[in-house]
């Protein structure tokens, strides 16, 4: 949509009521229920033609106001589609106006397809679950988070004091048992600075990759980073009860340091 | 029992809301000086949380004619606030204003300083470096949350350090005291003429307590110490800074109740297993929920300090391969 065309369509809307019912027909938002002018661009890079729709089974749960904007809690719960076109194959969480959109990728594998995290928000924006069923259509859901902002364009604690060096790719893990009904919940905190790239003078550095492994090697989960995750990334998966043995936390950062660390049962 | 108390906690919040109009198109935050006790005045802030319409002015400031000078308490949220404090002031006592105390370093309590720059304006030693350290910080905060109500306003931290101690003011006795855990100085006076206790930031009433610089621990003892003082004291008004004026304990056991229960729901949480945005969405016990800036200032608290206890239950680092 080009501005004369808005232009056009402006007057239109105010020559006379005939033309009211045009204006309202007009929707630069592609249909999205938050009325974002950027969802269009969004679905077009990330979901190309692929078939999707808006889903009140994808619930994206973010507080109402970002009161610290470089950690702000998120919750992904797709659990609704268990039965939906084969299951939750990806969840990919995008947010419209952070300078950086992509915030990560979660295969979910053997765990549910559910998904506790931080990111940092640069300005108050939509932010989107993109999540793809395995007949390979896509199930989208939303949530408004405000936020005074900032949060992507600051050092964190820990570049801001330089302790990073000293913890860097750490984990902590651990497991609690029925948080959900039937369900074993792992939280994993790897420490890392997470760095943006929007700092002056500090390159983006952030964990690209994380997954869990089994002692047979058979991943249970895998999870793609980008750089809008919080520092020190504390991020909660859900999954099954039965016991694995010899669980073992695998990854890397964009600059090739591994993470390599055994998980406890 | 409980229905009656809310009942009259509502007909004097909203009595207090009466007396103050804010006019934005003015920046006339209407301020009313209420007697409290024997040339002792105090101007009522909205208890509610910070907002366009009330100004930003939620702080309750007071001030006491000694018979030797005035002795002003805390300043306000903005330049606009003190010049009308000061305005105010002068209306109802021609005695000159001998000193201005802020009792810590949070914004609203020495943001009007500009208007008392030619007047002795004092805090305590941590509560200055404080207000130095983190002035503009507030001062971005408060015009975003504020708008024009900020206009000219610059952070002026207290100039003079004050100590602890008695001092004999005209016919006033009056005491300040330091405590800690609300912030790491928080300043306390008493008026033993009036019996009047100026709690600041450590008590608050029907009002979510704020809790960006608290030592939780420091807190409740200090809340124990103001306790005791109200009994061997003889207090009989107790002036938070945010939250209607009392008498007795009513005040400072709400605050104790709030931060006991507070820590007690972010351990157990933490010790679940459950995410900082799974406890911001867990429900408020009924007895808090019609306090003021309910569930804002919850969600700030939860947000800054839930995750030290999340960091805590998680254990050392794992064993690297």
């Amino acid at each position: 949509m080009t501005h004369d065309n808005t232009r056009r369509l402006l007057l239109g809307a105010t020559l006379g009521a005939a033309s009211a019912p045009l204006w309202a027909a007009v929707d630069h938002t592609g249909g999205d229920p938050l009325g974002s002018m950027q969802w269009p661009g969004l679905r077009k890079q990330y979901l190309g033609d692929a078939p999707m729709r808006f889903s009140s089974a994808v619930v994206v749960s973010g507080p109402v106001f970002a009161d610290d904007a470089m950690n702000v809690p998120l919750l992904v719960d797709a659990r609704g589609l268990g039965n939906t076109g084969g299951g939750v194959a990806r969840i990919q969480v995008v947010v419209d106006r952070n300078p950086v959109r992509e915030v990560l990728t979660f295969e979910p594998l053997k765990a549910l397809p559910m998904l506790a995290f931080r990111i940092r928000l640069e300005q108050a924006s939509p932010v989107r679950a993109l999540v793809q069923t395995r007949d390979g259509a896509w199930h989208v859901g939303s949530t408004w988070v405000q936020a005074a902002g900032g949060g992507c364009t600051v050092p964190g604690a820990t570049r801001a004091d330089g302790s990073w060096s000293r913890t860097l790719n750490q984990v902590q893990a651990r497991f609690f048992n029925n948080v959900l009904e039937g369900s074993r919940r792992l939280r994993v905190r790897v420490m890392h600075p997470m760095d943006t790239g929007l700092v002056a003078g500090i390159p983006a550095f952030y964990i690209e990759q994380l997954q869990l492994v089994d002692g047979a090697g058979a991943p249970w989960w895998r999870l793609a980073l980008h750089e809008p995750v919080s520092e020190n990334p504390l991020i909660t998966f859900e999954l099954p009860p039965q016991n694995g043995n010899g669980f073992r936390l695998l990854g890397r950062d964009n600059n090739g340091n591994r993470i390599d660390a055994e998980v406890g049962a | 029992m409980r229905g009656l108390l809310l009942c009259m906690v509502a007909v004097f919040t909203s009595a207090a809301m009466a007396q103050a109009r804010p006019d934005l198109a003015r920046l006339d935050y209407d301020l009313r000086p209420r007697p409290i006790a024997e040339r002792t005045w105090v101007i009522e802030g909205a208890v509610e949380d910070f907002s366009r319409a009330n100004g930003c002015n939620i702080i309750n400031t007071a001030f006491i004619a000694t018979g030797a000078g005035v002795v002003v308490v805390n300043t306000g949220p903005s330049r606009a606030y003190g010049e009308q404090q000061r305005r105010a002031i002068e209306r109802i006592t021609r005695e000159p204003v001998v000193r201005v105390l802020s009792l810590n370093l949070h914004p609203d309590y020495f943001f009007g300083n500009q208007a008392w720059a030619d007047r002795p304006t004092q805090a305590l030693a941590g509560s200055i470096g404080g207000m130095q350290a983190e002035g503009r910080a507030y001062a971005d905060n408060l015009y975003r949350l504020c708008g024009d109500w900020m206009k000219g306003t610059e952070s002026t931290p207290s100039r003079d350090v004050v100590e602890p101690g008695v001092l004999q003011i005209g016919s006033h006795k009056l005491e300040l005291r330091r405590l800690s855990g609300h912030t790491s100085d928080d300043l306390v006076l008493i008026d033993h003429t009036t019996g009047v206790l100026f709690a600041g930031g450590l008590v608050f009433a029907d009002r979510v307590p704020t809790t960006p610089h608290a030592d939780f621990d420091a807190w409740q003892a200090s809340l124990a110490k103001l306790s005791q003082w109200i009994e061997d004291d003889r207090i009989r008004q107790v002036l938070p800074s945010h939250g209607p004026l009392h008498s007795g304990v009513g005040g400072l056991d709400q605050t104790r109740d709030w931060l006991r229960w507070l820590t007690a729901h972010m351990r157990e949480s933490a010790e679940r297993g459950l995410d900082l945005s799974e406890v911001l969405r867990l429900p408020v016990p009924e007895r808090f929920k019609a306090w003021a800036a309910q569930p804002a200032e919850l969600h700030r608290s939860i947000t800054q300090w839930y995750p030290r206890y999340e960091q805590q239950v998680l254990g050392g680092p794992a064993t690297r391969r």
